[in-house]
């Protein structure tokens, strides 16, 4: 096998790495959003409503930049 | 009632395995026999969510059932061609339609000119060098599947609103009914929840027409996405379509945006000079990635959706191995169908969501921009 076979093969083993790593990020972040908007709501239910929709853009937002991450490994995985 | 639910569920495992068996197996057979090729799970996905110029319906090769779409092109040596994409001939790779004296190919999904004309070559080969092996440059303009799928919805969404605004006409001061009563809560809810929250009461006006079609938009386009056996439209998965959504959401900040706004983007009050030469840069950067961030996060939510669903359905395929195994894939088939029918009920979530958040960030950004100091 050619030294560039083998240096592609690796890209598309690390490409799947990569999502994973997204993935990682995405979770924590994710989760912790959700659990403090929980807890949040727990103490004070009559703002659930407030924090329920700042909790849905927060992980919208880390959920964007896991994506970026996604993307790239998709690109890398199927370029 | 377990036991019917049961009874459908196993129907649905068996039928659908069979189906994606028989039509593996019959794509390995129609191929010559001298490559046995695997079967290419991420050729399969990329297939589905891509854009095509017909509706593939079901089967594989001769047995294959499209319906074809308008395809429009225009290239500077044949002028603008209209014809429909079943005038491509074949079942390859490379499908060809013969029009008058030009051939166009389509090739995944792109549609080229096969033989330049011969006067092409006499004038400006230099400069065409680089794009030679590409020929003559096509403008493709087509009613794609994904572009026949957003004016489904947008047809619909005049249909529906046409019908809910003649109600409220002809029933002044009475309780909704039947499909005003369904859709009347969506419109109280981004009223009150996202546009005057966000952008203000007296300004939400304004900007509110923009919102809930956005909002009706996405959220249809998502739930047609998610229509099995239609042809997989991934409408709101077509990088195209978002970016357009996301460059209105654009435009309006920016053309709405008062002094207030600019000042807040330039000379940010109450920041030490020193730190002035990164943050002025990095707000610039985030004006144009604030858009950027909304077109891909609903492109690649969507045909997420859209490439786990499928991932699925490749595993029956994977373990089938073309029909040689076919109690493995029936196998697979059963856990496939029970996480597939998991996904489609986190779809329907997403479908929404996506359409709340695109909503939401939208209006947020319109209230920074008309924003005005209060302090």
């Amino acid at each position: 096998m050619e030294l560039l076979t083998i240096l592609l093969e690796i890209g598309q083993g690390l490409a799947g790495l990569g999502a994973g790593a997204a993935a990682i990020g995405a979770g924590l972040g994710v989760g912790r959003i959700g659990g403090s908007a929980l807890e949040a709501m727990a103490r004070q239910p009559e703002v659930a409503g407030d924090i329920r929709s700042n909790m849905i853009v927060a992980a919208a937002l880390v959920e964007g930049v896991a994506l970026f991450g996604v993307i790239v490994c998709l690109l890398v995985a199927l370029g | 009632m377990y036991t019917r639910l049961a009874i459908y569920f196993l129907t649905l495992t068996l039928g659908l395995s069979a189906q994606a068996l028989a039509s593996d197996g019959h794509e390995s057979h129609g191929d010559e026999h001298t490559h046995e090729e695997a079967f290419n799970p991420s050729n399969f996905i990329i297939h589905h969510i891509a854009d095509a110029h017909d509706i593939h319906l079901w089967g594989e090769g001769h047995s294959a059932v499209h319906i074809p779409l308008p395809v429009i092109v225009y290239s500077e040596e044949h002028g603008l061609d209209v014809f429909m994409s079943s005038a491509f001939e074949g079942h390859g790779d490379v499908r060809t339609a013969q029009r008058g004296d030009a051939t166009y190919e389509l090739s995944h999904g792109h549609i080229s000119l096969a033989s330049p004309g011969s006067h092409a070559h006499d004038h400006g080969d230099s400069d065409h060098a680089d794009h030679e092996h590409h020929g003559p440059k096509v403008y493709d303009l087509s009613i794609t599947k994904s572009i026949f799928g957003m004016l489904v919805m947008l047809g619909l969404m005049v249909l529906l609103f046409g019908r809910m605004a003649k109600s409220y006409r002809s029933r002044p001061g009475q309780a909704p009914t039947g499909l005003t009563n369904a859709l009347e809560p969506l419109v109280l809810f981004l009223r009150d929840e996202i546009a005057i929250p966000n952008i203000g009461a007296k300004k939400a006006d304004k900007f509110l027409p923009f919102l809930l079609s956005v909002f009706f938009f996405i959220f249809f386009a998502n739930l047609l996405g998610l229509i099995p056996f239609i042809g997989g439209f991934n409408v709101t998965g077509t990088l195209g379509i978002t970016m357009v959504l996301a460059a209105f959401v654009f435009l309006l900040t920016t053309l709405n945006g008062n002094k207030h706004y600019w000042g807040h983007l330039f000379w940010p009050p109450g920041v030490p000079l020193f730190v002035m030469p990164i943050i002025i840069p990095i707000e610039i950067v985030g004006m144009f990635l604030k858009p950027i961030v909304l077109m891909i996060r609903l492109t690649a939510n969507i045909s997420a959706g859209h490439i786990i669903i499928l991932s699925f359905v490749s595993l029956i395929l994977i373990f089938g191995k073309g029909g040689d195994a076919m109690a493995a894939g029936y196998g697979i088939g059963v856990f496939s169908t029970a996480f597939m029918i998991f996904m489609y009920c986190l779809e329907l979530l997403v479908a929404f969501l996506q359409a709340f958040v695109f909503t939401l960030l939208a209006a947020i950004y319109f209230g920074e921009a008309t924003h005005e100091a209060h302090h």
